[in-house]
């Protein structure tokens, strides 16, 4: 049970590994309290859209599932823009046309299909949990990177007048800017999929296995 | 007129969905790699963008505007769209199959495809009429089209250099679609507006 949880956090994680939900990761990766932000909303929508869909699984016909299961993750998408416009406009504006899109996140309809609509219903939010987990931490080390060094900043906290930043001192000064545009966000994220490809090579490099069977 | 012309370049050049705005990159980065579905999803994307833009003009100031339920668009602004490309399918399956034959296998990926949902809200953010809206959702999809093009060819390119391991593939095709995105900032929008003055 366990497993469906970790699986989305590191071996299943939907940006890094399985390049999934790729255009918000870059789109809202310039604050890193719009990933926060993003990552939370996308958590709800895909655990309430995981739990109905694996509940409703019996009654929607196999034929029309598709756009069923768009109208359910639609609504909670819904949910998610009208409480973050009403609780909190800094983010609501700061995410922009990216709360409605959730809509089209390929992470959301994947898990519909490939999980919540063949599951039980624990095992379908624990899947979504985690996968939602996973999408979130991804964002937010993109964004961590971005906003560092694009703008020498950290924003943890913004709501009216309470606004809690870290300025970077030298940093924030002469920013690596470019990493603050949109080829910024592209180049990040190019190398930070680099990173991980080159961990994944270095553990399953071909010397390793040969050396194990030869201690043995 | 001049309007129009704005809108048009804009789109293509200095907010490029692909390059700029980061929507429609799961397919920019899926079929990309190779010319000929680069071109067929392209094309698909500008039918099925212009069309959902008027249809969606229509219902959000014909039926939700009037009725108050705007904060619905999500939701029908995407059946919309799911439910028209099913439509586009059958009937470019009825009446050209050779059009299905180089589209076909390519309409049933464009429901999830940002660009599409994103120009209807973008449409209806920005107070478009419905001609400026057709003219939006054209142009964004000839941008799409256009990005995906120059892409398949660095690719192809890409392929027959030496690329270190870790970079091979998807993050090589990151980079460079960074290093794009870096020369396309140099149309801004203060360059056409000067280009064509709005008057």
């Amino acid at each position: 049970m366990i497993k469906e949880l970790t699986k989305g956090i590191f071996r299943e994680n939907p940006v890094l590994m399985l390049l999934l939900g790729l255009c918000p990761t870059l789109g809202v990766s310039g604050k890193f309290f719009n990933a926060i932000g993003m990552g939370l909303g996308v958590i709800f929508v895909l655990v309430c859209s995981n739990a109905v869909i694996s509940l409703m699984k019996k009654i929607i016909p196999n034929q029309v599932r598709i756009p069923g299961y768009i109208v359910i993750i639609a609504t909670f998408v819904t949910i998610v823009e009208l409480m973050l416009r009403a609780f909190s406009p800094v983010l609501y504006s700061g995410l922009g046309i990216f709360i409605p899109l959730i809509v089209v996140n390929c992470i959301v309809l994947g898990r519909a299909e490939a999980f919540a609509g063949k599951n039980k219903l624990l095992p379908s939010i624990l899947d979504g949990l985690g996968m939602g987990i996973g999408f979130t931490l991804s964002l937010m080390l993109i964004a961590f990177i971005r906003e560092i060094l694009g703008a020498g900043t950290l924003t943890l906290w913004e709501s009216g007048s309470t606004v809690y930043r870290f300025v970077i001192p030298g940093l924030s000064e002469a920013p690596v800017s470019v990493l603050a545009t949109p080829a910024g966000a592209l180049f990040v994220v190019g190398f930070v999929i680099a990173g991980i490809n080159a961990i994944k090579q270095y553990r399953n490099r071909p010397g390793k296995a040969a050396r194990k069977g030869a201690s043995v | 007129m001049m309007n129009l012309v704005v809108i048009f370049f804009s789109f293509v050049l200095v907010n490029n969905f692909i390059l700029s705005k980061f929507m429609g990159l799961c397919p920019f980065i899926g079929v990309s790699r190779n010319r000929e579905s680069a071109i067929g999803m392209g094309f698909a994307v500008i039918f099925v963008m212009s069309i959902t833009s008027v249809l969606t003009w229509v219902i959000y100031h014909g039926i939700l505007a009037p009725l108050g339920i705007e904060f619905l668009k999500t939701i029908v602004f995407i059946l919309v769209i799911a439910s028209l490309v099913q439509l586009v399918e059958l009937v470019i399956r009825k009446f050209s199959p050779a059009l299905y034959k180089a589209l076909g296998i390519y309409l049933p990926l464009i429901t999830t495809n940002c660009a599409v949902l994103g120009i209807a809200i973008i449409a209806v953010d920005e107070n478009y009429g419905p001609l400026e809206s057709l003219v939006a959702g054209m142009s964004g999809g000839i941008g799409f089209l256009m990005v995906l093009i120059i892409m398949s060819f660095l690719r192809q390119k890409l392929s027959l250099e030496k690329v270190p391991a870790p970079f091979k593939g998807v993050p090589i095709a990151f980079v460079t679609a960074g290093a794009m995105a870096l020369a396309f900032m140099a149309f801004s929008s203060s360059m056409i507006t000067n280009l064509f003055p709005v008057e």
